[in-house]
Parts: C-alpha cells; sequence; structure tokens
C-alpha cells in the first residue's frame, strides 16, 4: 500500500519583517506516522507551528504547503482547525469568562457542522468528555473554570492534549507538550497522546527532550538548525543528540 | 499567507436591522420651544390645570439652569429650538378604542420588532405597552391585570383616571428640579407608562415597554412612573430602537420607581437606539435619568441594563436607599462601537439602617468608542452598617478605544462596609488566534469572549431577554475585528 501523505512542506521561506527565520524548510508526513522536531532554541521550531496554524504576521516568500492535497497556506486558521489541523501551544492563553467546556463544545461543533455532522447537543458532549478525559486523567474541575485560566503550567498542557483528544485532529502539532510537565504527567500525556495515534492521522512532536521520545515513540527525528532540517533520522537520532549534543550533529 | 484575524483595529460596517421608518401620517408640532409648546401640548392631551402648572414651573426653572458639561461624552451644542416636541400618529378619526383601531401599519411595524401587539400575536407572558414617538399606541393584557388591582396603562390615561395617584408620585424621586434634562422632560413629556402594583400583589407576568422615535428632528420625552405598594412585586422591561436618521435626536426620559415596606421592583432595560454610523453621523442622544426610591423597610429595586445602541448615553440608574434594610441593586453591560460614547453608571444613598447596595458595571469598548462608569456610594450618617459591593470591569478591543472609570465614595458613618473592584482586560490577538485555531471565527470568538465577560448581568434579566441581549451584544460588535 503507497503511503498518503497528509502534510507537505516543501522549500518554505518566512519570516517576520525584515527577519527571516524559515530558510528552506522541507517535509513530508504521511498518515498514520509520528514525526519528532527537535532543534536550538531560536531555530524556527514555533514558527513553523504557528504558520502551520495560520497565525496572521509571518510573511512567506518561497515554497509550498499541501495539505491533504490543498494548498494550507490559502486557508484561514479556523478554516485549516475545521479540516483537521490541531496545533498544541507551547503557551496556551487564558481566555477568561469563557467556561471550558462551553469552549471545547462549540470547536467541536464547528468542525462537525464544517463535515457536514450533526452538532451534539450538551448531553452528548459531556458523555463524550466522559469517555475522553479517562484517557489523560485530567482533573474533571478544570473544565469548569474558563479556558487556562489559573491553570498550572501543567495543567495547561494538558488542557491541550485533551483538546485534541475531543477534536480528533488529522494533522496534530504538538509544541514542547513535554515541557513545564512532571515525570508522571509526562507519562499520563504521552500514553494519551499515543492512544490518539490513527493510521489516518499524524503527528508533528516538537521538544527538546529525549525523554518525551520514550514515551511517544516517534517513527522519524528531524533536527533543525537556522530554519531549516539539517538531519533526519530515526528514533535512534534523538539518543544520539542527547549524547553529543546538537554542535557535533550540526558539524557533520 | 491568509490573513484572518488582520488587524484588530479595522472595522467594517454595522447593520442596525432596525433602521426602517414606519410610513404612517404623523401630526407633529413644528419645532421650537415656548411656554406656548407646552400649553399647546398639555392642551393636546386635554390635562388638568395642576400638571400644566406643573409642566410651566419646570420649565421656567430649566430656563435658569446652565447645560451640565461634567460629563464625558463630546457632541455639538444642541438646539432646543430646532426639536419638534409632539409628534403622534394621525388618528383616524379620535383616539384608538381598542387595539382594532390602531393603523395596521404601526401594528406591522411593531411585528417587524418582534413585539407583537394584536390579539393573536401577543407575547405570552408579557404585557406590553407601545409608545410610537410621543404617545401610546396600546396596552395588551390590560384587563388580566386589572383584575389584581394591578394599573398598567400609558401616562396620559394615568392623568385621566388615577389623578391621585399621579399627582403624588409624579416628581417624587425625581422632581423637576434635579438636573437639566429632567426639568426638560417635566416640561415637554408627552407620553410614557403608568404602572401601580397594589399592596401584596405579585404581578404575574413581566410588564413591558416599547419606544420606539419614527418621526424625523422628533425629540422623544418619556415619562415612567412604577409603583409598588406594601409588599407588592413586579418586573418590568424596557426596550427601544429608532430609525437609521443622519441627524441626531434627542431622547430624555424620566423613570421614576417607589417601593413600599417588603415591596420589589425589577427594571430592566434593553436599549438599542440606533447608534449613528461608522463615522458618527447620527444616532440617538439618550440623556435619561432614571431613579428609584426604596421608601419602605427591606424593600428592593433591581436595574439591569444593557446598553448598546445611541450615538450617547448618558444615564445613571439609581437607588435612593431610605427604608432600614432596604437593597439596591444595578447591573449594566455598556457596549460602545464605531464612534459611540456612553457615560453610565449609578448613585446608591444609603440612608436607611442595614442598607445594601450591589453594582456590577461591565463595559466593554470597541472601534473608536468611549465608555464610562461614573458611579457614586453614598453613605449617609443614619446609615447604620451599610454596606455596599461594586465590582467595574473593561473590556477593550482594538487600539483605537477608551474606558475610564470614575467611582466615588462617600462615607459619613465608620460602621459602613463599602468595597470597590476593578479591573481592564483587552481582548488580545492571541485570544482570537487561538479561538480559531480550535475552529471558531473571529467574530464568533469575540461573541464568546465578550459573553463570558457579560455572564454575570445576563443573568439578572428575565429568561427570554436574556437570550435577546446576547444575540445583540453579538450584533452591536460585529465587525469590531477585522
Ligand atoms: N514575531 C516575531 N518577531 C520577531 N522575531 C520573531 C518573531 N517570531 C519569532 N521570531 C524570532 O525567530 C526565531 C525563531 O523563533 P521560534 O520561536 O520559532 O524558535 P523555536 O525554535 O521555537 O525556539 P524555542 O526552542 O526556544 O521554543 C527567534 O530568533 C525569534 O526571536
Ligand atoms: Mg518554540
Amino acid at each position: 500500500m503507497s503511503k498518503q501523505p497528509i502534510l507537505e512542506i516543501k522549500n518554505l521561506h518566512a519570516g517576520v519583517e525584515n527577519k527571516k527565520i524559515l530558510k528552506g524548510f522541507s517535509l513530508t508526513i504521511n498518515a498514520g506516522e509520528v514525526h519528532a522536531l527537535m532543534g536550538l532554541n531560536g531555530s524556527g521550531k514555533s514558527t513553523l507551528a504557528a504558520i502551520l496554524a495560520g497565525r496572521d504576521g509571518y510573511e512567506v516568500t518561497e515554497g509550498t504547503v499541501t495539505y491533504l492535497g490543498k494548498d494550507l497556506l490559502e486557508l484561514d486558521p479556523e478554516e485549516r482547525a475545521r479540516e483537521g489541523v490541531f496545533l498544541a501551544f507551547q503557551y496556551p492563553v487564558e481566555i477568561p469568562g469563557v467556561n471550558s467546556t462551553y469552549f471545547l463544545k462549540a470547536a467541536l461543533n464547528e468542525i462537525r457542522k464544517h463535515h457536514g455532522l450533526q452538532e451534539l447537543d450538551a448531553i452528548e458532549f459531556l458523555a463524550l468528555v466522559k469517555d475522553k478525559i479517562k484517557l489523560l486523567d485530567l482533573n474533571e474541575d478544570l473544565l469548569k473554570r474558563s479556558v487556562n485560566e489559573g491553570f498550572s503550567g501543567g495543567e495547561k498542557k494538558r488542557a491541550e492534549i485533551f483538546q485534541m483528544a475531543v477534536l480528533e485532529p488529522k494533522l496534530a502539532i504538538l509544541d514542547e507538550t513535554d515541557s513545564g510537565l512532571d515525570i508522571d504527567a509526562l507519562k499520563i500525556v504521552s500514553s494519551g497522546v499515543n492512544k490518539l495515534r490513527r493510521p489516518d492521522s499524524c503527528q508533528l512532536v516538537i521538544t527538546h527532550y529525549q525523554r518525551l521520545l520514550n514515551h511517544i515513540i516517534p517513527d522519524f527525528v528531524h533536527v533543525m538548525a537556522d530554519g531549516r532540517i539539517v538531519k533526519s533520522g530515526g528514533k535512534e537520532l534523538a539518543l544520539e543528540l542527547e549524547a553529543n549534543g546538537y554542535e557535533a550533529i550540526l558539524k557533520q | 499567507m491568509s490573513t484572518a484575524t488582520e488587524t484588530i483595529e479595522d472595522l467594517v460596517k454595522t447593520e442596525y436591522k432596525y433602521g426602517f421608518v414606519t410610513d404612517v401620517e404623523t401630526e407633529s408640532t413644528p419645532p421650537g420651544l415656548s411656554e406656548e409648546t407646552i400649553r399647546h401640548i398639555s392642551a393636546k392631551k386635554n390635562e388638568p390645570a395642576w400638571l400644566t402648572d406643573w409642566r410651566i414651573k419646570a420649565y421656567q426653572y430649566w430656563l435658569k439652569m446652565p447645560e451640565p458639561t461634567w460629563q464625558f461624552v463630546k457632541y455639538p451644542k444642541i438646539n432646543f429650538q430646532d426639536i419638534s416636541y409632539f409628534s403622534q400618529p394621525k388618528p383616524k378619526a379620535n383616539a384608538p378604542k381598542s387595539l382594532d383601531e390602531v393603523d395596521p401599519k404601526l401594528l406591522e411595524m411593531y411585528e417587524k420588532l418582534g413585539i407583537p401587539l394584536r390579539e393573536r400575536g401577543r407575547l405570552a407572558g408579557v404585557a406590553v405597552d407601545a409608545i410610537f414617538d410621543s404617545v401610546s399606541v396600546g396596552t395588551t393584557y390590560r384587563e388580566d391585570l386589572a383584575k389584581k388591582g394591578i394599573i398598567f396603562c400609558s401616562f396620559s390615561e394615568a392623568v385621566h383616571e388615577h389623578p391621585d395617584l399621579v399627582k403624588k408620585y409624579l416628581g417624587s424621586v425625581v422632581p423637576y428640579t434635579d438636573n437639566y434634562y429632567a426639568a426638560l422632560n417635566s416640561a415637554v413629556f408627552t407620553d410614557g407608562s403608568f404602572c401601580y402594583i397594589p399592596k401584596g400583589v405579585r404581578c404575574p407576568m413581566e410588564l413591558s415597554t416599547y419606544f420606539r422615535i419614527n418621526a424625523a428632528k422628533s425629540g422623544q420625552f418619556e415619562r415612567t412612573l412604577i409603583i409598588a405598594d406594601e409588599g407588592a412585586h413586579v418586573s418590568y422591561l424596557e426596550g427601544c430602537t429608532a430609525p437609521m436618521r443622519d441627524e441626531n435626536q434627542l431622547h430624555a426620559a424620566v423613570v421614576e420607581l417607589v417601593t413600599h415596606d417588603d415591596a420589589s421592583i425589577k427594571y430592566s432595560t434593553v436599549q438599542n437606539w440606533y447608534p449613528g454610523d461608522e463615522n458618527g453621523v447620527g444616532g440617538i442622544y439618550n440623556f435619561v435619568t432614571k431613579r428609584g426610591l426604596c421608601k419602605g423597610k427591606n424593600s428592593r429595586i433591581t436595574w439591569t441594563q444593557v446598553e448598546t445602541g445611541s450615538a450617547i448615553t448618558w444615564k445613571y440608574p439609581s437607588c435612593i436607599l431610605l427604608g432600614d434594610g432596604s437593597k439596591g441593586e444595578f447591573y449594566s453591560v455598556a457596549v460602545v462601537n464605531n464612534m459611540q460614547q456612553a457615560d453610565t453608571g449609578t448613585k446608591m444613598i444609603h440612608i436607611g439602617k442595614n442598607t445594601k447596595s450591589t453594582i456590577i458595571s461591565k463595559g466593554i469598548s470597541a472601534g473608536r468608542g468611549q465608555n464610562s462608569y461614573r458611579g457614586l456610594v453614598e453613605i449617609r450618617k443614619s446609615a447604620e452598617n451599610a454596606r455596599n459591593f461594586s465590582q467595574c470591569d473593561s473590556m477593550l478591543i482594538g487600539a483605537k478605544c477608551g474606558a475610564h472609570t470614575f467611582p466615588y465614595i462617600e462615607v459619613k458613618n465608620t460602621t459602613a462596609s463599602v468595597e470597590h473592584e476593578a479591573s481592564t482586560s483587552k481582548i488580545g490577538e492571541d485570544q482570537i488566534f487561538y479561538c480559531n485555531s480550535r475552529g471558531l471565527a473571529t467574530q464568533d470568538a469575540v461573541n464568546m469572549i465578550v459573553n463570558g465577560f457579560c455572564k454575570e448581568v445576563f443573568k439578572e434579566l428575565p429568561m427570554e431577554f436574556a437570550v435577546e441581549a446576547q444575540k445583540l451584544l453579538g450584533v452591536s460588535l460585529e465587525g469590531s475585528v477585522g
């Protein structure tokens, strides 16, 4: 069976105002795959994630991004989300006054509407939540509070993955979901992410640490420096990186 | 790449869906204000001499008053001689005796506004008094209410049918000497609603007045008087709209509420007068005096307002807490978009012992709108153990709008407890993008955030109106983000 590409990034050049950040970034992710993206601080990982999710303020000067055969860059961020793109933020924002459950229900229903499915009512949605909450061992009280408001760093990250579990994206981008998590939480969140792996979806996991990749086992590891991928390999590349540091790899 | 969140300052047109003009023949007095005009209005309404005299006294007083300038709003000087002070749909022969005789075009208009007056289409459980320009065109459910001894009618009718009550209470809470616009209103008011709930009666339905300004160049000066006798309870709702016109129109109403021992009045307003266009052309000047007197022990007055319309809103629904143990509450959402200006808030005057007041104010500013909260909490010497809690929150959408808070506190009794909390927040591009990235469109995201911000006030509105208010808020903020 031939591989189904979900995301194809070709020679992407992008930046802000006068600063170039991505300089010829290319990557293809197929259905069923998990890719890890590693790299020095400031190498452009979050920028890539933001551009994929459609954040305003970045200028793409060259290259293409194809998502499920469509030009991703043509779509508004909400259209991307409805088409199955999900970004777990490195720094999730707080939205005071907006109840988490209400928010997530509205989001899910937008996605369902987009796909011509019936919207879920409150009762159906709560049943779904009950089911997904087990996956992440999430404190249910968080869902009664405003979106991310007053959540601890770890709680925010866990809540992001919970949203991912509910929204069931085709392309999930996890930006440093491991940072801020204690060891136990890391295990729970990773196992949650693993359970969300499906043959028709894919994940791009951005991290600095090998230890996350002990739990979320990637099919491929990419090392990024100065706006592009400088080395790709299997999961052993992360181990090599951990042992020798970036410098050794960048020199090769 | 796509630029869905564009820039938050980017404003597009807001559609005002009530902006149509109803084509009925009206009879208006020519513009101009003089003793003559007032006598003319009074004569048109066949008023008793005491009321004519009261109007004239108010007018004389008004002439000597300076126009107030302390409020945080800007507008060109109003030429009071340019306004027509009386406008009514031309009566077919005589005044309509029942709704059947009301011009069908008028009934149609109210239906278009979602306020059916005709027998078969009536709002379930809501009695409506509809005021068109200067006069009441019909009150529904009157007979049903009369069985319980409740009087709910137009002000003009009350003057004729219940003169003692009107004489006793008119001006008892807002005397004509109170302020510039109250004096003007007292001189020229044309109609309004009157409501009396007798001892021990709980009004079985919502009472509602719907105000509509239609005629060009006319001012609307209505007067509402609600009295809840001992142990009586009533919930009252006021709604307002106007056609789109490019000149400003003046609306200067007075509302007086009186509660006797153990009585309560809940007065809710959804104000949606025409706000003007995005360049600030046209719109209503809404200069209103609303005050309640908690006269009796343990009585209670609750003001809830959702202010989304008008070019300028200038109002401070207030409570005088005279009776021991009485309670005053003020819950407010004020929205300004485009060039709108609002200066609103409340006064809580504690006089009786153990009196309590609560103030929750939510101001939302978008576009180039300016929103000010102005409030006074006054604890008089006699007010042992008075309590007040105030919370004033402002939300900014975009960078060109403004929010201002002017809280005044005067405490003359050391047993008082006064708490004030305030906050200002901004809907950030980060928040919008976060919502977008979950599949929510920008406008829906803004509505969601704003509704969350206003939750505490909406829950004070009668159920069906809370839903309306949420929708209205959405419409008012349409185009507040790109
Ligand atoms: N809006 C912006 N304006 C100016 N510079 C920016 C902007 N966004 C990103 N940059 C710069 O681009 C570079 C890449 O940033 P990015 O956040 O993508 O790095 P990262 O690989 O995610 O780093 P980290 O590992 O620290 O999270 C940094 O030098 C950053 O300062
Ligand atoms: Mg980053």
